[in-house]
């Protein structure tokens, strides 16, 4: 039996006097591949950044490695990010520094090795991610896909015994996202790494996940391996799953109707 | 009863704004450590600001020094006392126009642009990105721009001041013809040193801190988006140039006095 990383006990979070979530639990093994999915705006960043205590609940509470998050003081919080690869949704590169610089950093901040082995840590992980080639190039000089993929090079240099990655395939080309799929997959396997993934495209989280939770609607409203979710019958997964308009969960923020808007 | 509560959250903002810029100064003072790589930093970022602000120094310095030497010649010539139109400038320079003039050029060359650039590395998540790889985004990127100002604000008011006699001397020597000799030494045995010349340093030195604060304080705070950097850099310049005439008169004050 496998410990839990990551602990999420019956948490809610607002923004002011909207609710965002409400009353989640979840948990992430250690280990494993976790896919977070649901439709846009439902608080799935959200649940990223109150793993990484940028964000701090209402009520419940967050554990990862058996520490609680919530109340964690900054200098345990910088320690325990440490261990942890934050893959942001908009990649989130340093502008003033090169492609190797910026996957140099955490090295170079948290590491007193010497510039050669510097070196050879970052151009093994940019060769991981295909970019080998572009050490050299500023990020206002790649493309999205690319600074996507560098960022994540950067978030996964020095090995972390979490990832956390914010949608990792959006916007790349069908050989970029299986290159990516397998590295997720490849080191989770070859270094026990745990690794969280936030997105909404059901094939990859088909492909890629252990298990997944759908979120929709403040809650979560259901939970289960690939092929559990495939074969459940509650309308709100079937709904997602199979990218049906009509069905409980809403494409709309909320609003007024429409015609009363329209109509003043 | 309603006409009060409006007054007392029109206040709560302001108030608001304050504390947490003394609490954000202090966080600044305290996250400095004497590190070779932070030293490295603040050295970086002093050439950056120095370089960016050089030129406008000088030449605004230049005509400065021409235009209240132009103006003191006409005036003083009524009394036929043009010897003292280097006591003039130097006194003016020093104890007044050097610093604050530099101040405020350099909060609208040097100022406007840290802010943006702080502002934009917030709006991309930079900052936030340094925060989640375990990066105090003020240690990194707010105490190097910070220190490099108060460090610039004083040398630049030195070049300034310098080029602005310069400025002064190309006028009254080579356009009026005053005599070197007399200009010079009217100058020297009107300025003292402690009086005037330390007037001048302590000047840049306090409006140092309150222009490039008042810079990384807009950026770093700054809403997330385009607009909200565009009204931080404009801030910056409205701000700054407020503080630093306030400033101006609360040392000039206290330092006569004594
Ligand atoms: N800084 C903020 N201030 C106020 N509300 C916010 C802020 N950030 C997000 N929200 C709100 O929180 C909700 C959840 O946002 P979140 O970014 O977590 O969505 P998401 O599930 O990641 O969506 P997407 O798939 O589009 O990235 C949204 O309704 C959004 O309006
Ligand atoms: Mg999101």
């Amino acid at each position: 039996m496998k410990k839990n990383l990551i602990q999420l006990n019956n948490l809610s979070f607002n923004r002011g006097d909207k609710v965002i979530l409400e009353n989640v639990s979840l948990t992430v093994k250690q280990g494993s591949v976790v896919a977070i999915m649901g439709p846009s705006g439902v608080g799935k960043t959200t649940i990223l950044k109150l793993i990484t205590g940028q964000l701090r609940p209402d009520s419940g509470n967050v554990e990862v490695a058996g520490k609680c998050v919530s109340s964690m003081n900054h200098k345990n919080l910088y320690k325990l990010r440490r261990n942890i690869g934050v893959l942001l949704q908009n990649g989130a590169l340093f502008t003033d520094l090169d492609v190797f610089e910026n996957v140099a950093v955490p090295v170079r901040e948290h590491s007193n090795l010497p510039e050669v082995l510097v070196r050879r840590l970052v151009l093994l992980k940019l060769q991981s991610v295909g970019l080998r080639g572009a050490v050299e190039l500023m990020p206002s000089e790649l493309s999205g896909g690319m600074a996507r993929r560098v960022a994540l090079a950067r978030a996964a240099v020095l090995d972390p015994a979490l990832m956390l990655y914010d949608e990792p395939l959006a916007g790349l080309d069908p050989i970029g996202a299986s290159t990516i799929i397998r590295l997720i997959r490849d080191t989770n396997e070859a270094m026990e790494m745990t690794s969280v993934v936030i997105t909404h495209s059901v094939e990859d989280m088909m492909q890629l996940a252990d298990y997944a939770y759908i979120i929709a609607n403040k809650k979560i409203v259901g939970h289960g391996t690939p092929d559990e979710l495939r074969q459940n019958t509650d309308p709100q997964i079937t709904q997602f799953l199979n990218g049906e308009i009509d069905g409980p969960v809403p494409f709309h923020y909320p609003a007024d109707e429409l015609t009363q808007d329209l109509l003043g | 009863m309603p006409a009060k509560k409006t007054k007392l959250i029109t206040l709560r903002k302001p108030v608001q704004i304050v504390g947490r810029g003394i609490l954000f100064f202090i966080q600044v003072l305290t996250s400095f450590r004497p590190s070779l790589k932070q030293l490295k930093a603040i050295l970086s970022q002093v050439y950056f600001i120095g370089t960016r602000s050089l030129v406008i120094i000088m030449v605004c310095g230049f005509f400065v020094g021409m235009v209240l030497t132009l103006q003191s010649y006409l005036e003083l010539s009524k009394f036929g006392a043009t010897d003292s139109v280097g006591t003039v400038l130097a006194l003016s320079l020093f104890r007044e126009l050097g610093p604050v003039l530099t101040a405020l050029l350099f909060s609208g060359r040097a100022g406007t642009s840290i802010a943006a650039e702080i502002g934009l590395m917030k709006a991309t998540e930079q900052l936030s990105a340094m925060e989640l790889m375990a990066i105090d985004p003020v240690q990194r990127v707010v105490v190097p721009r910070f220190f490099a100002g108060v460090i610039c604000v004083p040398l630049l008011t030195a070049l300034f001041n310098l080029t602005a006699i310069a400025g002064g001397v190309a006028y009254a020597v080579y356009i009026m013809g005053v005599d070197s000799g007399i200009f010079w030494s009217n100058m020297l045995s009107s300025v003292e040193f402690q009086r005037d010349f330390m007037m001048s340093f302590w000047k840049s030195l306090v409006f140092g801190i309150v222009a490039t604060f008042i810079a990384v304080f807009s950026g770093y705070f700054t809403t997330p988006t385009g607009d909200g950097i565009g009204r931080a850099t404009t801030q910056t310049v409205v701000v700054t140039a407020v503080l630093v005439l306030i400033f101006d008169f609360i040392i000039t004050a206290l330092m006569s006095w004594t």
